[in-house]
């Protein structure tokens, strides 16, 4: 079945919901999604969306630009990075428009909090900047969204997952999609396509990430021909619940909450001697690393402690509910009275789909436009975030540019009509999914995607080396040939999860090698990736964004340059 | 320690009639259901069907009921339950597969409370200024995570003859709305809401309030809706 739509967004989250929003009154917008709109990843964003409102101290967009590219270890593109925070406050006043529901000042305004990175002054102090909702920020802005799409009537394709970009020559014209409830295919034709699919974070076996985050729309770019930028980039939250790796928001250390050591030392007055426990992410993981490297965890175990004791039930209660709710359900004690067992846990990734600041993909180092297709959100590279994301930044990042695709696409179909598609386009992806269901497959999923999370924990996580990188390409490339000889148990078409979780594992098997082989040859260390074998950041080198492109020989790596318009490099100290 | 679990097996285009399976699973005690259902769908019968997300209760994809109580699947732990459990699909929804449910109807039903802020006046440059003490009035309420588990187990909905009943879930964000002091639209809200199916439906039965996953006070939220549509009259 062939439907036709002006504009098809692939995700729900923030970024693609926020597009949906701009363009509906213009266009005729369908949104596709795996799952219910409202389960998409962004609802599990807990601490806030930074902006330079000043509601509870001075700040200045200037102040949150330095720290932005500071965070990004210089790695982010200054340009967009401007764009994105002198556009914050403009985006927090119309969310609350809107009926986000913000925790209040006692003036009534909305209320602000401490973050890792995020100063003032340029680095002197800690500031004020993320606006939240007591630690279900995220959840909160998600629903108000979907609530305005509902509002407005915006097409919903729920629990439909995308198989396959599909090209009019070399415009994207649409998508395939498998539709769960029935198992029917159909093609979704578009002027324009958003990809707005969210992160990978299920590559590694600790992770935040819903168990959705595969990376299926960084890769349907990546085999459409699109190069990934920047995907050695992998974010490590400092703080996951241990053993779980589930998320315990940065919110927790700026409502005042701090590490421990087995010794009881608060351990990051020594690696971030002027802000302390809110330092860049990066600086913290490695730290805590370090720490337990050195047996300096919990009972000589993988884990530091996050002390919240010293806040207060109340405090506890009223902002950090939703984690404190955590803790209690998963480890059966409670953060007003015991310290969080915590340990770093695969997060965001900085890297994806290359785009302009008006969400259009960039197909080369050169910048050329690839037609009709565009991507906002964590699938998307900016780049804002450089090497290394800070804190609350990713919101903003969903909102800003999920907006500004949504402006730019309304613009690109005015001029665009529907080309001729015939079902032509659906024969390839129909042929993949009769073979997945006539192999005899002696693989399991779920075996190969355990060995992939293993392999990536230890080879491609927040310490790496030239050896380990090389034998993890190795071990990838192998385990993608046990990958083809996967095949359907489950022949049934209504909510048959085994075919979707098939095509996600490909996503993932590949994503590796692009995460692995990026990192291998980023000699160097910035921001998020750390080389024992090259431990300094060396600029001369390496200030440039890396663009692996799928080659019939295996990924091609090139390189393009870093856009600095106001701070030159600096060393990195917090 | 080891665990069975029974669950509910039904494709209604090939089989007439649900059954149950029970599969064994060595599980360690702190481990969620949530987990021993994906390793049962993993490494025994890749053909069970449940959905799932986040994994941590905020979501809302898990929902089914467990001993015959409606949560979350992924916020429930092993330890918490003897030998055997029971894993059915939420009540009142149509099963479309094993624990999947047509949830289409929920969503209906939530999007016909008119589930956004409304307001008349043109917004300032700044926030719209909203108090604390008026913003924690519907702190519990923004909890939420739709994961129906309230509807499900209420014994309105759970009746044929009632189940027009707007339902819990689709309450709890009126009431949010409501009570938001930047609404405004009290009158149509309390108008669409002063019906026999929307506010006036609740029997004040107390068992979403029960069961709830965030621990909203489903019951005492419709309550005050009452108490405004009341105030109204």
């Amino acid at each position: 079945m062939i439907t036709q739509h002006d504009i098809v967004i692939v995700g729900a989250g923030l970024a693609g919901l926020r597009a949906a929003v701009e363009c509906v009154d213009q266009a005729d917008v369908a949104v596709v999604s795996k799952v219910f709109p409202t389960r998409s990843h962004s609802g599990a964003a807990q601490g806030g969306i930074t902006a330079s409102l000043g509601n509870e101290e001075e700040d200045h967009w200037e102040w949150h630009l330095f720290d932005t590219v500071k965070g990004s270890d210089y790695l982010g593109d200054q340009d967009a990075v401007e764009i994105m925070v002198r556009d914050a406050p403009r985006v927090i006043y119309e969310l609350e428009h809107m009926g986000v529901p913000f925790s209040r000042t006692p003036e009534g305004k909305i209320a602000q909090r401490n973050f890792g990175g995020h100063t003032r002054d340029y680095g002197k102090k800690p500031v004020k900047r993320a606006c939240y909702a007591a630690d279900r920020t995220g959840r909160v802005v998600l629903d108000t969204l979907y609530d305005q799409c509902l509002r407005h009537q915006v097409k919903f394709y729920s629990e439909n997952y995308v198989l396959s970009l599909v090209f009019d020559g070399k415009r994207c014209a649409g998508v395939v999609t498998y539709d769960l409830a029935t198992g029917e295919l159909h093609l979704l034709q578009a002027k324009a396509v958003l990809l707005a699919t969210g992160g990978c974070g299920r590559i590694y076996k600790t992770t935040s990430n819903g168990f959705a985050s595969t990376g299926d729309g960084i890769h349907l770019a990546y085999q459409s021909g699109i190069p990934l930028e920047d995907m050695e980039f992998i974010q490590f939250h400092p703080t996951g619940l241990y053993p779980l790796g589930i998320l315990v928001s940065e919110a927790a250390r700026g409502e005042g909450g701090f590490l421990r050591n087995r010794l009881g030392e608060r351990f990051m007055e020594r690696y971030a001697p002027m802000v302390k426990d809110l330092a860049a992410r990066d600086v913290v993981s490695r730290a805590i690393l370090t720490e337990i490297r050195e047996g300096k965890g919990i009972s000589g175990r993988g884990y530091v402690h996050l002390d919240l004791t010293h806040l207060g039930e109340e405090k506890i209660q009223e902002r950090l509910w939703e984690i404190a709710s955590f803790v209690r359900i998963y480890l059966g004690i409670d953060p007003v009275y015991d310290p969080i067992p915590v340990q770093p846990t695969c997060h965001y990734v900085m890297g994806g789909i290359p785009t302009d600041v008006d969400g259009r993909v960039l197909m080369d180092e050169k910048g050329t436009i690839a037609q009709g297709l565009f991507a906002a959100g964590e699938c998307a590279c900016v780049s804002v975030h450089g090497a290394n994301r800070l804190g609350c930044n990713s919101l903003l990042d969903l909102l800003v540019f999920g907006r500004r695709s949504g402006l730019a696409m309304k613009q690109a179909i005015s001029k665009v009509e529907h080309g001729t598609l015939t079902k032509d386009s659906l024969r390839a992806t129909e042929e993949k999914i009769k073979k997945f269901f006539n192999v005899r497959g002696k693989e399991k999923i779920g075996e190969i995607r355990q060995r992939i999370q293993l392999l990536m924990m230890e080879k491609g996580s927040v310490f790496r080396n030239e050896e380990g990188l090389k034998k993890g390409i190795e071990e990838i490339r192998s385990l993608m040939e046990h990958y083809k000889n996967i095949g359907a148990v489950d022949k049934r078409k209504a909510f048959n999860f085994e075919l979707m979780e098939a095509m996600e594992l490909g996503h993932q098997l590949s994503l590796s090698e692009v995460i692995l082989f990026s990192a291998l040859h980023r000699r160097e260390s910035r921001g998020a990736h750390y080389r024992e074998d090259f431990p300094v950041r060396a600029d001369r080198y390496f200030l440039k964004h890396t663009l692996v492109f799928q080659t019939p020989k295996g990924p091609d790596i090139r390189y393009k340059p870093v856009k600095i318009t106001r701070f030159q490099p600096e060393a990195r100290v917090y | 320690m080891l665990i069975k679990l029974k669950v509910f097996r039904f494709d209604p285009e090939k089989e007439e009639k649900p059954t149950y399976q029970t599969f064994e699973i060595e599980a360690d005690p702190m481990d969620r259901l949530l987990d021993c259902l994906n390793r049962i769908h993993w490494e025994q019968d890749p053909t069970l069907s449940f959905r799932m997300s986040c994994g941590h209760g905020v979501c809302g994809s898990d929902g089914m009921r467990i001993n015959g109580i409606c949560g979350l699947a992924c916020q429930k732990l092993v330890k918490s339950f003897k030998e055997e459990v029971l894993i059915e699909p939420l009540p009142v929804f149509k099963v479309v597969k094993d624990l999947v449910v047509d949830l289409g109807p929920f969503f209906e039903k939530y999007n016909s409370i008119k589930p956004y802020l409304t307001t008349k006046t043109s917004p300032p440059d700044q926030e719209r200024k909203q108090s604390p003490e008026e913003h924690k009035i519907f702190e519990e309420a923004i909890r939420c995570i739709l994961c129906a588990c309230c509807t499900a187990s209420c014994p309105v909905n759970q009746n044929k003859e009632t189940e027009g009943y707007v339902g819990p879930a689709a309450l709890v964000r009126a009431f949010r709305y409501l009570f938001d002091s930047r609404d405004e639209a009290s009158e149509e809200r309390v108008a669409l809401l002063d019906q026999k199916d929307g506010a006036g439906g609740c029997q004040t039965l107390w068992k979403c309030t029960e069961v709830c996953p965030k621990e909203i006070p489903v019951t005492k939220q419709i309550g005050r809706i009452k108490k405004r549509i009341y105030d109204a009259r």
